[in-house]
């Protein structure tokens, strides 16, 4: 089984996340990197599936994203992952999804998979739009919100559990095909530190858009269909109320706490 | 303060930062308040590879720095003590083997150590010799001929031994005669259910109560010469020169002790309000808030020189016990400095802060008492100077 997993670098959440530049852009010096916690999930789902079915088996990394990514790149390929490929051009700065999905779905034409794995959405950008203009790109099936994806490789097909909001569709399709992962495929692993050893020899191969089958003048910045005008933290939340006490106390201070603010 | 890591020394810092907390930090008060090890936990860190970062390559180790080791051992102090100390007191047990061992022990000795099955313990010292270590008095009797001994038996009993009895694999010291003072110490690899060997009392502890630390008494618990570590008499050598690597570990935990006790401090002094402002207006109290942060910054530059001095391959007798010193003590007067801060609620055992610094006072008595450590550094001043 030959997997693309699709990561993207995203600010680390946990150090506050993103701020965003004079430009609208990402303000990347601000905050240290990570790999976008949905990727990771669909990473680990990868990681999964070519541990069921090793021989043959690879699982590349594939991200489009400043120069600064290979370094982001490395703890998920410390979790497994056999290589990466790293498209970045200063060209691309700037890129909206549109983009983003053109010169993936660019550099997919040059690898060999099975499956495309990929995110629901980023923490970032929170779009949630580029795997399926992915797959529209390269015209493959696309299932979505994945909560369980069993392949068959005899039969070329794979099945997926796709979250519905009354539970789930099970969907089939041939490989290849592209999935976008949810986190209830199950938490990714932690990189062990012979996997972090083992990272330092793993390639990152780097491509610009000159590398790509792409007419350069149809993405990036230059020509990106949206752009950020402004952004607004929202407001802090106000003091919060812990109520204590027996079940029925609870109950009593939560009515009239509603009731205080005319909600019931 | 992170500039000069390698990216894998970055990675390894993040993930043992992000196993601390969602690993160990969940039950850490509970574990200490029931004086419960979790051995779940010390599995798991071996699935990870902590039971093996800083050993080399060339054994089955991670073949990480020893700086690398540090920011490890920093962050699992800084969210669980007890099994920070677990942990360290493993890899001192096992860095003697690394050093000393023969093929044949390491490949039957290390492999489940390594992997985090076998958990190991060290033991030197006993009732009557902790400080002056020489003068342990726990026999080691030759079996067979003199010149070509085939076996041991051990008698005596040691205290205070940490991972006991959960442990497997303990790195036992004894003595050849107790008249050869520290040239008859002896060191060996002994195994839980050697029959002769069983366990005594369980220390009831201040601090890092989730640690165990048992009695072990030898009553003519024999060994094979296989299990012998180093030659006969080297085994003081053997200990001392584990320590200084242990010692170094110790401090990087210390190292997180105190920065936890900081950032809990810092974050409660924003938080808490009173006479009308936030506590952290008061000069006085940023005052404090700025002399522990100089005591984090302090404890854990020498730390981390230490450990550049050990992967130079230098010598860290010094280093060692500078770092441990000045981080133990460090973590004791943040720790004690954060429950002051807290107030009452620093004096609860259910906020956590009380247990920094209960877990801090152990640490400038065990590897080395920090008198001990004067000693050392003043011995290696008046050697510098050809003293
Ligand atoms: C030089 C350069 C600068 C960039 N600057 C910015 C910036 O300032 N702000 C910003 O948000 N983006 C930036 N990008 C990345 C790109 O423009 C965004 O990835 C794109 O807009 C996707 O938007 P989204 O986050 O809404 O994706 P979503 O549609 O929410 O992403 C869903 C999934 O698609 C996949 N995916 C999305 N983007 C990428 C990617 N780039 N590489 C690989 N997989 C991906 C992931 O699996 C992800 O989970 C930059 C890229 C380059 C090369
Ligand atoms: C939590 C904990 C875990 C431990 N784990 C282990 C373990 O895993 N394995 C193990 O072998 N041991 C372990 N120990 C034992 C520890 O190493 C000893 O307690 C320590 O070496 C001190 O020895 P002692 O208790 O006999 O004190 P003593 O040596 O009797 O010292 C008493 C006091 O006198 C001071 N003192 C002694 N000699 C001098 C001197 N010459 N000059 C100035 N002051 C001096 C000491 O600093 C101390 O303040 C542990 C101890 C603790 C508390």
């Amino acid at each position: 089984m030959r997997i693309v997993v699709l990561v993207k670098p995203v600010p680390d959440p946990a150090s506050g996340g993103e701020r965003l530049g004079a430009n609208g852009r990402l303000d990347r010096a601000a905050v240290p990197a990570v790999v976008n916690g949905n990727d990771e999930y669909a990473l680990e789902a990868a990681l999964k599936l070519t541990a069921a079915a090793p021989e043959g088996s690879e699982v590349t990394l594939l991200s489009m994203a400043p120069a600064s990514a290979p370094e982001t790149l490395r703890k998920a390929l410390a979790m497994g992952a056999t290589r990466g490929v790293h498209v970045t051009d200063p060209a691309l700065a700037g890129s909206c999804a549109v983009s983003t999905a053109k010169v993936l779905a660019a550099a997919l034409k040059q690898l060999e998979f099975d499956l495309v794995l990929a995110g629901v959405d980023t923490s970032d950008g929170l779009g949630g739009t580029v795997p399926a203009a992915v797959a529209a790109y390269l015209g493959l099936p696309f299932l979505s919100y994945a909560a369980r994806i069993e392949p068959d490789e005899p039969a070329g097909t794979v099945r997926v559990r796709r979250i519905s909001p009354t539970g789930y569709d099970l969907l089939e399709a041939p490989m290849p095909a592209l999935i976008s992962c949810t986190q209830a495929l199950g938490e990714p692993r932690y990189p062990t530190l012979k996997g972090i050893m083992a990272a330092r020899s793993k390639e990152i191969a780097t491509r610009s858009l000159a590398d790509l089958e792409l007419d350069p003048s149809t993405v990036g910045g230059a020509v990106a269909t949206t752009q950020v005008l402004a952004t607004k933290v929202p407001p802090a939340r106000g003091a919060t109320e812990v109520v204590r006490g027996t079940p029925d106390e609870g109950a009593t201070r939560i009515v009239e706490f509603l009731a205080q603010r005319r909600i019931i | 303060m992170s500039g000069d890591l390698t990216s894998e020394e970055r990675l390894l810092q993040a993930t043992a930062r992000e196993f601390a907390i969602r690993e160990l930090a969940p039950g850490a008060i509970e574990r200490d308040e029931s004086e419960r090890y979790d051995r779940s936990l010390f599995t798991k860190m071996g699935e990870l590879g902590l039971t093996a970062a800083p050993l080399p390559e060339s054994v089955g180790g991670a073949g990480f720095s020893y700086l690398g080791w540090t920011l490890v051992m920093e962050e699992l102090g800084a969210v669980d003590m007890a099994m920070a100390v677990s942990l360290s007191v493993h890899l001192l047990s096992q860095y003697p083997v690394v050093a000393w061992g023969t093929p044949e022990q390491q490949a039957r000795w290390l492999p489940a150590m390594l992997s985090g099955e076998a958990l190991g313990a060290f033991a030197l010292t006993e009732p009557h010799a902790g400080s002056d270590a020489a003068a342990i008095r726990t026999r080691a009797e030759r079996l067979g001929p003199a010149d070509a001994p085939e076996g041991y038996r051990l008698s005596g009993t040691k205290i205070w031994i940490s991972n006991a009895p959960e442990a497997e694999r303990y790195l036992v010291f004894a003595t050849l005669d107790p008249a050869l003072g520290s040239k008859g110490i002896t060191a060996f690899l002994v195994e839980k259910g050697t029959p002769g060997f069983r366990f005594g009392a369980h220390e009831r502890k201040m601090g890092i109560r989730a640690c165990p630390a048992a009695e072990l008494v030898f009553d003519g618990a024999e060994v094979p010469v296989a299990n012998r570590l180093g030659g006969e008499g080297e085994g003081y050598r053997i200990a001392l020169s584990a320590l200084g690597e242990g010692r170094i570990s110790i401090a990087a935990a210390c190292v997180g002790i105190a920065r936890a006790g900081l950032d809990a401090a810092a974050r409660y002094l924003t938080e808490r309000h009173a006479f009308g402002a936030p506590l952290v207006e008061q000069q006085g109290l940023r005052f404090m808030l700025a002399e522990m942060a100089r005591e984090v910054a302090a404890a854990r530059a020498v730390t981390r020189e230490a450990a550049r001095a050990k992967d130079r391959g230098e010598p860290i007798a010094e280093a060692s016990s500078i770092a441990k010193w000045t981080a133990s003590d460090a973590a004791m007067r943040v720790a004690t400095d954060a429950v002051q801060l807290f107030g009452g609620s620093g004096y609860s055992r259910e906020t956590g802060i009380e247990r920094l610094m209960r877990d801090a006072k152990g640490a400038q008595i065990y590897e080395g008492t920090n008198q001990i450590h004067r000693l050392i550094v003043a011995d290696e001043v008046l050697r510098s100077i050809g003293g």
